[in-house]
């Protein structure tokens, strides 16, 4: 039953990875390439560079992508659902207790401790995307001549207009890729 | 008592509706990973709803960070049970699914040529521009935050979290249990404190 075998896979690489994104990525390679030999090496590499295109988790993208190829939509649904239903019932647990408990002197302290934690993990994931942003991927070089203008500047007018006017985010990434799509497709 | 309850949402199709609506959003643009969540998150439930407060927010990353699974997911399934228990859950989680699946499965039929076009491609990396706007803003305003409450450890903590993974690839599970362990002790050497009701 080859819906069977996409829920089972998946659910195993939606309950074995923790830390997200790359981290996940072994283990991914592992249930779709060498157990099961639903992608080769080739599409897999691919479908990590869709991953950083689009939107969506790296996992969640690749569920979807393995099941249409394997057993059409259907088999997207039941690979997604495999993959979510592990952190599903876990951090819905958590979720649970945490609202129960997180007045606890010692529960607040440990999130005392986590929020500055969480955001100095966030500024670094952060100066990731922007470093992946204005040297396009890591593929240029990393010195000031490389620096893709056309990024940068996108960047600096969405700081402004974000900070100006405080508009849906949603609107100034669209905004910059319409702007950006322009400009790169006419330089 | 829910958040909804709380901020006095009426549990009707329309909170579910927006729910919905601005879970979906935040799916569907967060690109380059799932900390890009976190700016969005922000932006559009804590300042825009306001049905979030900002500590809770950064709770909720730790841990999403720190459960099985993609931090976009995990966080959407607590911002769902804090603001409407399991239905809103259920709701959001399938919110967060939906851009995604509907993508991929579209995208893996065709997918060379969506790789190859060089109008789409284009565009992609002007949106990645803009998530990158998106972020600095919410990061210069968490940090400034930070920074006001004029407290040394957790500005030591934020300053050390960055520089751990920034500059030494540090683990990320270390450097969370790091910032949980000193938040215990902190807890621990300050007496008198009790559990708040």
């Amino acid at each position: 039953m080859i819906y069977l075998k996409l829920f089972w896979a998946f659910i195993q690489v939606g309950l074995f990875s923790i830390g997200g994104g790359y981290a996940a990525l072994p283990l991914i390679q592992s249930q779709v390439v060498d157990t099961y030999g639903w992608l080769d090496m080739g599409e897999f590499a691919d479908i990590i560079t869709i991953s950083q295109m689009t939107p969506g988790p790296i996992a969640i993208n690749t569920a979807t992508f393995t099941g249409t190829r394997i057993a059409g939509v259907p088999g997207a649904v039941v690979a997604t659902l495999g993959c979510v239903l592990p952190s599903f019932v876990i951090v819905l647990i958590f979720a649970i207790l945490y609202k129960k408990y997180k007045n606890l002197k010692y529960v607040r302290g440990v999130l005392g401790g986590l929020q500055p934690t969480v955001v100095g993990l966030i500024a670094s994931a952060g100066l990731a995307i922007v470093v992946y942003a204005l040297w396009n991927g890591g593929n240029a070089s990393f010195s000031i001549g490389s620096v893709d203008l056309v990024a940068l500047g996108l960047i600096a007018a969405g700081i402004f207009f974000v900070r100006k006017f405080k508009p849906n985010p949603v609107l100034i990434i669209l905004g910059a890729g319409i702007i950006g799509g322009l400009l790169y497709s006419l330089i | 008592m829910f958040a909804w309850e709380a901020a006095g949402l009426k549990h009707h199709a329309g909170f579910y509706l927006k729910l919905f609506w601005y879970t979906f959003q935040l799916s569907a643009f967060t690109v380059g990973g799932g900390y890009v969540i976190v700016p969005m998150m922000k932006k559009q439930f804590v300042e825009k709803l306001g049905w979030l407060e900002e500590d809770e927010m950064l709770n909720f990353t730790a841990i999403a960070q720190s459960s099985p699974g993609a931090i976009a997911v995990n966080a959407s399934v607590l911002l769902g049970y804090h603001l409407a228990g399991i239905p809103g859950a259920l709701l959001t989680v399938f919110a967060t699914v939906l851009p995604p699946l509907i993508l991929l499965s579209v995208i893996a039929v065709g997918y060379k040529a969506f790789i190859g076009n060089e109008i789409i491609r284009n565009i992609l990396t002007g949106m990645q521009a803009g998530v990158c706007a998106v972020i600095i803003d919410v990061v210069i305003d968490m940090s400034r935050t930070m920074v006001k409450t004029k407290r040394i450890v957790p500005v030591l903590l934020m300053l050390g979290a960055f520089i751990a993974v920034a500059v030494f690839n540090v683990n990320v599970m270390y450097v969370i249990l790091t910032g949980a362990l000193v938040g215990f002790i902190s807890a621990m050497r300050k007496p008198g404190k009790e559990d708040k009701k």
